[in-house]
């Protein structure tokens, strides 16, 4: 059987995601020798048109990113979101909360913000120009998810992703809830699969897997009730990872 | 005589795309630029509105090479901004943090990287099989790094427990007491390393500019994390929150980073630097790695960055082994954080793994940020790339358009510009 050719590659981000694939230290050599990298800026010279399998960290900031997203998406015949950025917008979604791209561009350059190269527009996720056949979630991504996805895949499999908060896996874990300590934690919409690795250590849930596809928000309003805490508090928290987006409260 | 055409596009991760231009005609050079055509992101409009509480969560993702040293240099300015101050033990185990990162970004820097250059290899992968237990000792050796800040960070990349006034949670005794037994180990292999290095040391480039060279300096040790800014060009320490005054940032239309300036048109920074600056107070484990790979304080050879990268690997592994001592000897507490909203305006820097960090913050009275201003250590060295180019391009182009185009490859990597797995990511094209 052919190997599967396969590229990777990024737009706005900080590359955290691809260090993961690289994280996975001597595995990744495995990987690598069930398919064929054929494009991998950052870890090879070789470019290529003819791919099976394209990876894409990263979010859509200009017009000519959105561009070549489309001609990526043309050559693929699978189409692999990894992390924040490329999934839900991530953190980049932040700057979509001012009133003008002009503000945003002046606020970080002064005058100089005018000029055509530091052009900008509201940040988009992958699936906001072009299909995404699959996610990988979180900020950064989790390195052994990105394994068994791409393993899924390969094997013609429909890898399983949680759609169910990440309470569940922090209550599996025996963590005491974080709310009792004051934190507005999001572990109640926020999709699991991370092992609630920050509420496990100490840190509210701010959302990085982007929203369960049915949250309970009804519930999330008693919890705040319960606390004594008002939704806009939790807005604030929302806004991190999830600015502009699905749930609204 | 000759003509270049060199255009090499998206050089990848300059926190992402850089781009090398020269143009010679019958040997006379037209054109030499290092450019930043990199989407920029907009961070300092990012945290605006957020609060003091959120503002690491959000500037670790900058980078994911330096994540620790920007939650790290956040929380120190917010600190600073806010009044909080920190315990030793605090203080402590966040420089243990600090050198986890070091040691993970120099592995990764010279051992995926710079190592296969010297090797005449594409990439680490045909290493595998052409030096497998030079291969083995480098991923060992990068693994042990990301262990040590999942332990302590509680994350590889974006950690979670620093927080400002300290740590949601801290290793427990015999995880430290692990972790030192582990760090010893490595302290071996970093030795295999530096060898392994030695024995390609002649592929080093010879080329050296008089440079001015920018780090932290503290007179208790060798510094990544503490004290004021030191350059080689004067004896005086400036203050970290009149940083301003040594950046003297500016924008120019083949970037869309910022460039920097202090003495001279340009200025470096990072691990030659601090070594430039501070190479007295190194351990004598270090020294001795230093002497070995022929790396003296003075030297102004951009390449030999990943030299002094090595020698840092060997002093940040010794020292958090000493720190760890200190730690446990004074007895690990469990401290509960407790901060509240203040109006302020704090600055604070680190020493990212490439270089000198800036970050500083101003809160309104309910601890939400209203403005913002960093300045990263790559955006610090693009003016001094762009120099080294200008004296580098006339005095390697007798050697032809090929042997040009890896020096100014190599040179661009020796400055390790946030660039993570990249063995190769030059894509060159003549034009």
């Amino acid at each position: 059987m052919k190997k599967p050719r396969v590229a990777i590659f990024d737009f706005a981000c900080c590359e955290g995601c691809q260090l993961q694939i690289v994280n996975l230290e001597e595995e990744i050599l495995d990987l690598i020798g069930a398919v064929d990298v054929v494009e991998w800026r950052e870890a090879m010279s070789e470019q290529s048109h003819e791919y099976d399998v394209a990876i894409i960290e990263g979010s859509i900031t200009r017009e000519e990113d959105e561009k070549r997203l489309e001609v990526i998406r043309s050559r693929a015949k699978v189409l692999i979101a990894i992390g924040a950025c490329a999934t839900i917008g991530g953190i980049n979604k932040l700057k979509n909360n001012f009133e003008s791209m002009d503000e945003v561009r002046e606020c970080v350059y002064g005058e100089a913000g005018k000029k055509p190269h530091l052009d900008t527009y509201p940040t988009k996720a992958l699936d906001e120009v072009v299909k995404v056949d699959y996610r990988v979630h979180g900020c950064p991504m989790d390195r052994a998810e990105f394994a068994y996805i791409i393993k899924s895949v390969l094997l013609g499999k429909k890898p399983e992703i949680p759609d169910y908060p990440v309470c569940v896996e922090c209550k599996a874990k025996g963590n005491p809830c974080l709310w009792e300590y004051g934190q507005v934690c999001l572990g109640p919409i926020i999709r699991a699969g991370c092992g609630a690795r920050c509420p496990s250590s100490g840190h509210r849930c701010f959302g990085c897997r982007g929203y369960i596809s049915n949250p309970n928000v009804d519930a999330a309003k008693d919890v705040m009730d319960k606390y004594g805490l008002t939704v806009e508090d939790l807005k604030t928290k929302m806004v991190l990872f999830g600015s502009k987006q699905e749930p609204t409260l | 005589m000759t003509d270049l055409n060199i255009n090499v596009k998206h050089i990848t991760r300059v926190e992402g795309h850089g781009n090398i231009v020269v143009n010679a005609k019958e040997g006379k050079v037209e054109q030499v630029e290092w450019q930043v055509p990199e989407a920029p992101r907009f961070f300092e409009a990012m945290v605006r509105g957020r609060s003091y509480e959120d503002i690491q969560t959000i500037v670790s993702r900058i980078c994911g090479i330096c994540s620790i040293s920007h939650s790290l240099v956040a929380t120190k300015a917010v600190e600073n901004a806010l009044g909080i101050e920190v315990s030793e033990q605090t203080d402590k185990i966040r420089l243990i943090l600090h050198y986890a990162e070091q040691l993970q970004s120099h592995v990764l820097h010279v051992g995926y990287l710079a190592v296969p250059d010297f090797f005449g290899a594409p990439s680490v992968v045909p290493l595998v099989s052409k030096a497998t237990d030079a291969v083995k000792t480098i991923i060992r050796a990068h693994r042990v790094a990301n262990n040590w800040s999942d332990l302590v960070g509680g994350r590889t990349t974006h950690p979670i427990t620093i927080i400002p006034g300290g740590f949601t949670v801290i290793p427990s005794e015999d995880q430290f007491r692990q972790l030192q037994g582990t760090l010893r180990e490595t302290l071996k292999d970093l030795g295999t390393i530096a060898e392994v290095v030695l024995s390609v040391a002649e592929n080093i480039p010879d080329f050296t500019r008089d440079t001015e060279y920018i780090s932290l300096s503290d007179p208790a040790r060798y510094s990544f994390y503490h004290g004021g800014i030191a350059s080689t060009d004067t004896n005086e320490i400036v203050l970290v929150k009149d940083w301003h005054s040594v950046t003297n940032e500016f924008v120019v239309d083949q970037s869309t980073a910022k460039w920097a300036k202090w003495h001279r048109n340009s200025y470096a920074v990072g691990a030659l630097a601090r070594f430039n600056n501070n190479a007295d107070q190194l351990t004598d484990a270090s020294k001795g790695v230093a002497k070995m790979l022929g790396l003296e304080k003075g030297c102004c050879n951009p390449y030999f960055n990943n030299i002094a990268q090595i020698v840092e690997c060997v002093y940040v592994v010794e020292n958090a082994i000493k720190l760890i001592d200190e730690v446990l000897t004074a007895g690990l507490k469990n401290e509960v954080v407790k901060t509240s909203p203040k109006a302020g305006r704090g600055a604070a820097a680190v020493e990212a793994p490439r270089g000198i960090l800036f970050h500083e913050y101003e809160f309104d009275s309910n601890g939400n940020c209203v403005a913002a201003d960093l300045c990263i250590p790559t955006n610090q060295n693009h003016a001094n790339i762009q120099d080294d180019f200008e004296k580098l391009v006339p005095e390697f182009m007798g050697e032809g358009e090929d042997a040009l185009r890896q020096k100014l490859e190599m040179l661009v990597r020796s400055y390790d510009p946030c660039i993570s797995c990249s063995a190769h990511m030059l894509n060159v094209k003549f034009v």
